[in-house]
């Protein structure tokens, strides 16, 4: 039968490589799964961190008493350098679509226009990382540390719980714009016996009452024993709870490789784009998986955006 | 030998860029709307909601949304074939919830059984 030929050849090719289930490439369809991988990687992360930081609510501390800096701005500006670093990453997501939309139009001159603006806006988002980082190891206002480790900020009676830095503590005067100094437990604790009003407070917003601040005796206990801390390693932070400071650098750290990866990914083709591979190829799909890469690097920062500093 | 070279079916997509724009303002609104949100901290949002408070059940809305812009539009997902749409987004939307669930309701049991 005529019909039976027709099937068999159906049948073979089938097989035989060549077709596309899922109507997309090799390459494309891998890219994919390896994304829904990381989705998950980063997914088990994030949960992880919303289980400690239920179970330590009173210690975790509030990310807009942590990230106050602005470059070549004084004074404290929560959230703000964070947006930036939101809307640099969310730029660089949209020069890159523009990219893929010029590869499919095979334009040479728009994929590398676009895709070189996406490289400067990965390292501009790398540099802002490390400029958070910096900001994050040095500390900011100092706090106390417990022989439990439990961390304590400075704070005055009657000022609803507002952190009182070191600094300013020690030395009477506001803390100057960038200063690192360094004080000893020694100083801090004749400081804190000078001051009448100076008492302590865990760092966390606490239960229905708001933040826990201790009563002078409390505080007078707590730093019998305890010790100055100044800016955050993995074992000890002068923010609050260690795990918070661990998983920062963990997550953002993690987040920050994926970035560069895509750097280097994206120059990578963008020297192949430049070489003329893909247009000797016919088509500009290599972009397109890259693409897929810097937007998935894009959807983590959103989450880890939510989730570390406005949550 | 199959050619791994060969480029993907071509699906209908929008013409021009005026939609990567369209989905950069979305984006863009969203994200500022959240910022503000998170400075301003409204009084009448911080009553308590499914554990949390109204303000970040808000944000968490929000920042699904923006997921869905950037996966759907900027990663062309949303015109792709049925298959490969629901292979990539089943996986996601049953076992992230059903993580964050476990994780966030029994979470507390292991901090029993480590007292212990």
């Amino acid at each position: 039968m005529a019909n039976g030929a027709v099937i068999e050849q159906n049948t073979s090719t089938l097989w035989g490589g060549g077709r596309q289930p899922f109507g997309a490439s090799y390459g494309k369809l891998m890219m994919w799964f390896f994304l829904l991988s990381d989705a998950l990687t980063f997914s088990g992360f994030l949960t992880a961190m919303g289980l400690y930081r239920f179970k330590y609510e009173e210690t975790w501390p509030i990310a807009e008493n942590v990230f106050t800096h602005f470059p070549f701005l004084h004074g404290e500006h929560p959230l703000l350098f964070v947006a930036l670093m939101t809307f640099i990453l969310i730029v660089s997501s949209v020069t890159m679509v523009m990219a893929v939309n010029a590869g499919h139009h095979n334009d040479k001159k728009g994929v590398v226009l676009w895709l070189g603006l996406t490289i400067v806006g990965g390292f501009t988002f790398l540099g802002s990382q490390a400029w958070e980082w910096y900001h994050f190891i040095h500390g900011d206002k100092g706090a106390v540390i417990a022989q439990d480790n439990t961390v304590y900020y400075l704070t005055e009676a009657g000022s609803e719980g507002k952190i009182l830095s070191v600094f300013e503590l020690v030395t009477g005067e506001k803390k100057p714009h960038g200063d690192h100094s360094e004080f000893t437990t020694e100083q801090l604790r004749n400081a804190f016996a000078a001051n009448g009003s100076a008492t302590l407070r865990l760092p966390g917003k606490g239960d229905k009452d708001g933040v826990k601040i201790l009563s002078r005796k409390e505080a007078e206990n707590v730093l019998a024993s305890a010790e100055v801390i100044q800016g955050a390693s993995l074992r000890a932070n002068e923010y609050g709870n260690v795990l918070f400071a661990d998983f920062f650098y963990f997550v953002t750290g993690f987040h920050g490789t994926h970035v560069f990866s895509g750097v280097v990914l994206n120059i990578i083709i963008f020297i192949n784009v430049l070489m003329g591979t893909y247009e000797r190829r016919g088509h500009y799909e290599m972009v397109e998986k890259v693409g897929l890469y810097w937007h998935f690097v894009d959807l983590v920062w959103v989450f880890v955006f939510t989730f570390f500093y406005l949550v | 030998m199959a050619n791994h070279n060969l480029p993907s079916e071509h699906h209908e997509s929008p013409e021009g860029t005026g939609w990567i724009w369209k989905v950069f303002w979305i984006l863009l609104i969203v994200t500022t709307v959240e910022v503000a949100l998170g400075i301003i901290k409204p009084e009448i949002l911080m009553g308590k909601f499914l554990g949390t408070s109204v303000l970040n059940i808000i944000f968490i809305v929000l920042t699904l949304l923006k997921a869905f812009y950037i996966v759907a539009e900027f990663m062309h997902l949303k015109f792709e074939r049925s298959n490969l749409i629901w292979t990539i987004a089943l996986p996601v939307l049953i076992l992230i919830p059903y993580l964050a669930f476990i994780l966030l309701t029994e979470g507390g049991y292991m901090n029993v059984l480590m007292a212990q």
